[in-house]
């Protein structure tokens, strides 16, 4: 692999440091490690939700936490590990590596990038915000009407649920448009789209799922914001509504969201497994166009979600059908996996075991979704605890051990030190153990009768054992987790001397240094294959030499995208409160837009027009 | 937005892009598509709703009973299985007219587009000016049949129609004022001593696009609440 | 890890047998999905059983797969790894197999959703029961229209014989679900839906049922019993359900000490009184926003579904107990009860002395 060893570094930016270059940051390694931060924070978070719900749940009319408390438990929990886990740990890697993977020195907007960061923050702190008061959303976070209407919701439960989600998919919003444009528009020379990592491909199209789709949720919500607020009675039956349209709405936002959860966890196990089975991926057309053709069909199946509210019979055939459809391409990749497995020199780090788990747990969930695919089944699975774990499988034993193959083989590059592999495997085992303990004998509560979002149950209907082993399960991913955190900090505290490659690796971003110096490439590197270190390894090519004149030009930092963040919070306290305070918000988003645009973002002062 | 911090450009001035395409426009053009989702979920919303108006209660028929007829409760007029008259509270004349004023706004978009891009900046902030008076005078078509439908009886809490209609029309009508807001920005930053700069082609064409959207947003609307009979 | 192939594979295979048998206890499960007692359950149960022998295959195959070639690949000193990464052929295979499978999955399940289907009411055959349920935080409103039967959280149908359930809702979504008999059908404000079954064990012991759709603080709490009897014992209900309540006059003098302040106008001041929302046939008591109470006193279950009700004279004192209980304070039975935003039951402990209470308790444990 060639490295820009031998030129003269362009002249250095000294990489700032202070709590102020962290606010004004544009720089997209250091807005991914913040969305990583915030993302592992909150998944903590959701943990301890979690752990309360399965205390409760141990035992049969248990007195852990009272019902309401319950209620909000499992709704939070939803609500922070989706919006607040899984979402911002995504984007945490699409920040990092998508330009780092395309050659390119940032995104299209670095402004937008840091903006849609501080929106993040914003709507997470919002939403945990209503903790305090007490008033926590508790109607599930699928929030279903009128149960969520006057007069059975009376507190601003509700209301912090439809502000928050609005201020985070907007976050969501701003993000996609960015990564979709820069990997259409910057990305290096030579490297066409069939030339791209699979891990580019699936923030592609996780991107343009969440363009397509949170416009949708945010329009439910703005109704549901409306009815109970203005009077309008988009989902009241008394008024004319119908709590129906509250479904779909919801529901065509929340389907392709499931595939938002899972593609990019997908992308860094596409990635994963080549590196340590150390031959190319198999079947790279494939994998990428069963990928799009998982998101276009995740626009078409959402009333699977709604196989037992009163749809006729031509609906749920016809949504049975493409949601059987789906597994297909979900098939094809997990086949495509294995294939890549196969005649491999497999070597095993903790982040390949997490990998091949990957393909274990979430294929469980697959199938598991395929039985409920089928309306008479679902008509007895659903609301039960075989959907928990169905979607426990796939998120867990999906998103997450996806996510964490991927924190274990970029962690030298993000940080140029190596988590422990012992203490990662350890970590990995309590998982992998603590994850199919808790959530595997939920099929058999499932089977046995037992509906979730039951904050407690009786005995003598056979649900004490199984419910028992899985709080043990808990508590192990719990004590997972810790190891994990005892791992990160661990290493925080070798020296940064991990090589540039350390894994032998085919992507770009392995061609810079770990970590990779503020302007990423010394030299923009030229693709002439798909895996192309690989390719210029076994063909003896070099990349580029750095140009010494080149003068690189990096944005400057700027406190505009967290001021505006500042104001649009403002806005949403304001309309939990008081229309002083959303004014005041308008005015601090107002002046930071401007602001923004004028704002000088390069040495000509030409160059800093809208 | 900020310019990319992206390999060296060799063509001055034009950032780097793997397709040719301005990543301004580009990012313009998205969100457009995302819009696109925006409005047809409210569309659809209303869709679902308008065939579906049972009459009012006898409370309302009460109180809103002018020159023998019932206002503010229909879209177009109805005659009740019992005789009573309801008037519609659509206007398609007005409407038509603010419909054209929109249309005519976006002729003189494009005649602002072809002065940026062909340096002519005195054409482009006439027409600018021109596109933003136009939008403001929809705005107040919009403002005038609110109230109209107000004093009339019709308000987001009388019925599903008045509830789907005002948030509907309303969201387009925040949208048409960003519009005049951001065609306002670029209208003062023409006047300053350095202008739009070399850019100002590229930034007047794509506020364009929003503004041409918004429209076409409007024509739908127009078409099937005020053309489209229930 | 360096376990050997063959130990591994032996601990694979004792945990799936103790997993598969543990749980195959599921099917004795009372709340069990898999164990059809009726016509509907049967066919669902037809079609999970297809799917699931399928889905079993997939999973050992998959996961067997996966296991084999992370063992048989592992890096190993001198081998290196073939670089090939596509197989048309291959490629078409696997993406055809599931295709298949899946479409033998899709068949008898569009077969099922046809079968399914509830009859409309003017096809029903002359005997069908009829019942209208109604979903309410949280309990279960049941009546029988042809019979002129109206009661909460218990239904009793005679065996072999077909059942037709309208569903509806007085506030939120909720669902009924009685997985012996059938699916679940959720009951939507503003909608009626419908559930068709013939159940065809008549036996002494309920099948359960619960709300399966979140409705709230008491959710959990919201469940139901059905008895599927025999001719003679369903004759005997529809006999003591449809006849006005037990005559106060046969009553114990507690229990008529109850019945008075039961159906007095006032019984305490800002309370609405108890015939203000329940309704004992043959007396003033004639609300509906909380559960008829005619026979409340023979039922199996208090509180839909979550306190053992009668069973026997020997369960008198037990059941006195838990009404007094409830009565005085109903949330720390079911919580949210008081506060229930379709009208709450006060907490009468506050309102009322405990002799008060206990008269009370008395006389509706005494309305069989």
């Amino acid at each position: 692999m060639a490295t820009a060893a031998g030129a003269l570094a362009p002249p250095a930016v000294q990489a700032p440091s202070g709590v102020w270059s962290w606010l004004t940051t544009v720089d997209h390694k250091r807005i991914g490690t913040l969305y990583g931060i915030s993302g592992m924070s909150f998944f903590v978070l959701g943990g301890i939700e979690a752990l309360l719900i399965r205390s409760q749940l141990a035992v049969p009319n248990g007195d852990v936490v009272d019902a309401d408390r319950f209620n909000a438990l499992f709704s939070m929990h939803a609500l922070t590990m989706i919006f607040l886990g899984v979402m911002p740990l995504g984007a945490a890697f699409f920040n990092w590596l998508v330009p780092l993977m395309i050659g390119a020195r940032d995104v299209a907007f670095p402004r937008l990038n840091a903006l849609s960061y501080w929106f993040f923050l914003a709507g997470a702190l919002m939403l945990n915000a209503s903790w305090l008061p007490g008033d926590a959303p508790d109607t599930g976070w699928f929030a279903y009407a009128p149960l969520t209407e006057a007069p059975f919701s009376t507190g601003r439960a509700m209301d912090f649920y439809t502000v928050s989600l609005i201020i985070l998919g907007t976050s969501s919003l701003i993000a996609s448009l960015n990564f979709i444009v820069t990997i259409i528009n910057l990305r290096a020379p030579g490297l066409t789209m069939f030339r791209l990592p699979v891990f580019v491909w699936m923030t592609m199209i996780v991107s343009w799922l969440l363009v397509l789709s949170l416009p949708v949720l945010t329009v439910g919500l703005v109704q549901l914001y409306f009815d109970r607020n203005f009077t309008t009675n988009f989902f009241i039956q008394e008024g004319g509504g119908d709590p129906i349209l509250w479904q779909h709405i919801f529901w065509i936002f929340g389907h392709p969201e499931v595939y938002v959860l899972i593609l990019p966890a997908m992308g860094i196990v596409s990635e994963v497994l080549p590196t340590f089975a150390r031959k190319p991926l198999f079947g790279y057309a494939a994998v990428v166009f069963a990928g799009v053709a998982i998101a276009v069909l995740g626009f078409a199946v959402w009333s699977h979600h709604m196989f037992t509210t009163g749809l006729g019979p031509v609906p749920r055939v016809v949504f049975s059908a493409t949601t059987m459809t789906i597994a297909v391409p979900t098939g094809v990749k997990i086949f495509n996996w294995l294939g890549t497995l196969y005649g491999g020199n497999i070597r095993f780090t903790t982040s390949m075991y997490f990998a091949v788990a990957f393909i274990a747990t979430f294929t469980i969930g697959g199938i598991s979704g395929v039985m409920h695919a089928s309306p008479p089944i679902d008509s007895q699975q659903q609301d039960t605890y075989f959907i928990v774990a169905h979607l426990h499988y796939v998120l867990f034993g999906g998103a997450i051990m996806g996510i964490f193959s991927g924190i274990y083989y970029w962690f030298p590059k993000f940080t140029g030190r190596f988590l422990s592999e012992s203490i990662g495997k350890l970590h990995f085992w309590l998982f992998f153990i603590g994850m199919n303990l808790t959530f595997f004998p939920m099929h058999f509560l499932g089977v046995s009768g037992m509906p979730r979002r039951i904050y407690t149950y009786d005995a003598g209907f056979g649900w004490e054992t199984w419910n028992f082993v899985a709080t043990v399960g808990a508590f192990t991913i719990a004590a997972g987790m810790l190891t994990f955190i005892w791992n990160f900090f661990r290493s925080l505290r070798e020296e940064p001397n991990a090589p540039d490659n350390p894994w032998d690796a085919p992507t770009l971003e392995w061609a810079t240094s770990s970590p990779p110096p503020e302007h990423d490439f010394d030299a923009v590197p030229l693709v002439r294959a798909r895996d192309p270190l690989w390719h210029d390894r076994d063909n003896g090519l070099a990349q580029p030499e750095a140009d010494p004149n080149e003068h690189i030009h990096l944005p400057p930092p700027s406190y505009y995208p967290l001021l505006i963040a500042v104001g649009f919070a403002l806005m949403g306290i304001g309309a939990l409160s008081h229309l002083a305070v959303l004014a005041l918000g308008v005015v601090v988003v107002v002046y930071g837009v401007w602001g923004w645009v004028l704002e000088p973002t390069g040495p000509e002062p030409a160059a800093g027009a809208h | 937005m900020a310019e990319a911090a992206h390999a060296p450009s060799h063509a001055a001035g034009a950032p780097h892009s793997a397709t040719g395409i301005d990543s301004r426009k580009l990012l313009m053009w998205i969100f457009l598509a995302s819009e696109c989702l925006f409005f047809g979920a409210l569309i659809s919303t209303y869709l679902i709703f308008k065939g579906d108006i049972p009459f009012p209660p006898a409370s309302f028929i009460a109180d809103h009973l002018h020159g023998g007829e019932v206002t503010g409760w229909f879209p177009s007029d109805r005659i009740g299985p019992d005789g009573t008259e309801y008037a519609g509270v659509l206007n398609i004349p007005v409407t038509s007219a603010s419909t054209f004023v929109l249309l005519m706004s976006s002729v003189a978009m494009v005649l602002a587009v072809f002065g940026a891009q062909n340096g002519r900046p005195k054409m482009m902030k006439t027409w600018l000016f021109a596109t933003m008076l136009l939008g403001i005078l929809f705005l107040g078509f919009q403002v005038f049949e609110f109230h109209e439908f107000g004093a009339e009886g019709l308000n987001l809490s009388t019925n599903q129609f008045g509830a789907s209609f005002f948030v509907l029309t309303g969201f387009h009508g925040a949208h048409v004022t960003v519009g005049v807001l951001m065609l306002g920005s670029i209208l003062i930053g023409s006047m300053r001593r350095t202008g739009l700069g070399p850019d100002s082609g590229f930034h007047v064409e794509t506020v364009g696009l929003y503004w041409h959207f918004v429209d076409v947003v409007w024509i739908v609307i127009f078409t099937i609440i005020y053309l489209i009979p229930a | 890890m360096r376990l050997d192939l063959l130990r591994r594979r032996r601990l694979i295979a004792t945990a799936a047998i103790l997993v598969l048998g543990l749980a195959l206890a599921a099917c004795s499960d009372p709340q069990s999905t898999v164990n059809p007692k009726s016509d509907h359950a049967d066919t669902i149960n037809d079609v999970y059983i297809i799917v699931f022998w399928l889905a079993l295959v997939v999973f050992v195959g998959v996961l067997g797969a996966t296991l084999a070639l992370s063992i048989w690949f592992r890096e190993r000193p001198g081998r290196v790894a073939n670089q090939f990464h596509g197989n048309r052929r291959l490629e078409v295979v696997w993406t055809l197999i599931p295709v298949v499978i899946l479409v033998a999955i899709f068949v008898p399940t569009v077969a099922a959703i046809s079968d399914l289907e509830p009859d409309d009411e003017v096809d029903l055959p002359a005997n069908a029961i009829v019942i209208e349920a109604i979903g309410h935080q949280w309990w279960f409103e049941f009546r029988y229209p042809g019979l002129g039967i109206v009661t909460a959280n218990e239904l009793h149908v005679p065996v072999d014989t077909p059942v037709r359930v309208t569903l509806k809702s007085d506030d939120v979504i909720h669902s009924f679900w009685v997985p012996q008999l059938a699916g679940k059908v959720d009951m939507v404000p503003g909608r009626t839906h419908a559930i068709q079954f013939t159940p065809n064990e008549a036996r002494d012991e309920a099948y359960l049922g619960q709300c399966a759709e979140f409705c709230g603080t008491s959710h959990a709490n919201m469940r139901f019993r059905v008895f599927v009897d025999d001719r003679a014992t369903f004759d005997a209900w529809v006999a003591n359900e449809t006849a006005d309540a037990v005559p106060v006059e046969s009553l114990s003098a507690l229990a008529q000490e109850g019945g008075a302040l039961f159906t007095s106008y006032v019984l305490a001041v800002g309370a609405t009184p108890c015939i203000g929302c329940h309704t004992v046939k043959g007396s003033l008591a004639s609300g509906v926003i909380g559960p008829n109470l005619t026979h409340v006193g023979s039922r199996s279950t208090l509180f839909s579904g979550i306190r053992d009700g009668f069973e026997g004279a020997e369960s008198a004192d037990r059941v006195q107990r838990e009404l007094e209980r409830w009565i005085s304070n109903p949330d720390d039975i079911k919580p949210g009860v008081t506060g229930r935003p379709n009208g709450g039951m006060p907490a009468w402990g506050e309102l009322l002395s405990t002799e008060q209470i206990t008269a009370i308790a008395a006389y509706l444990r005494e309305l069989k």
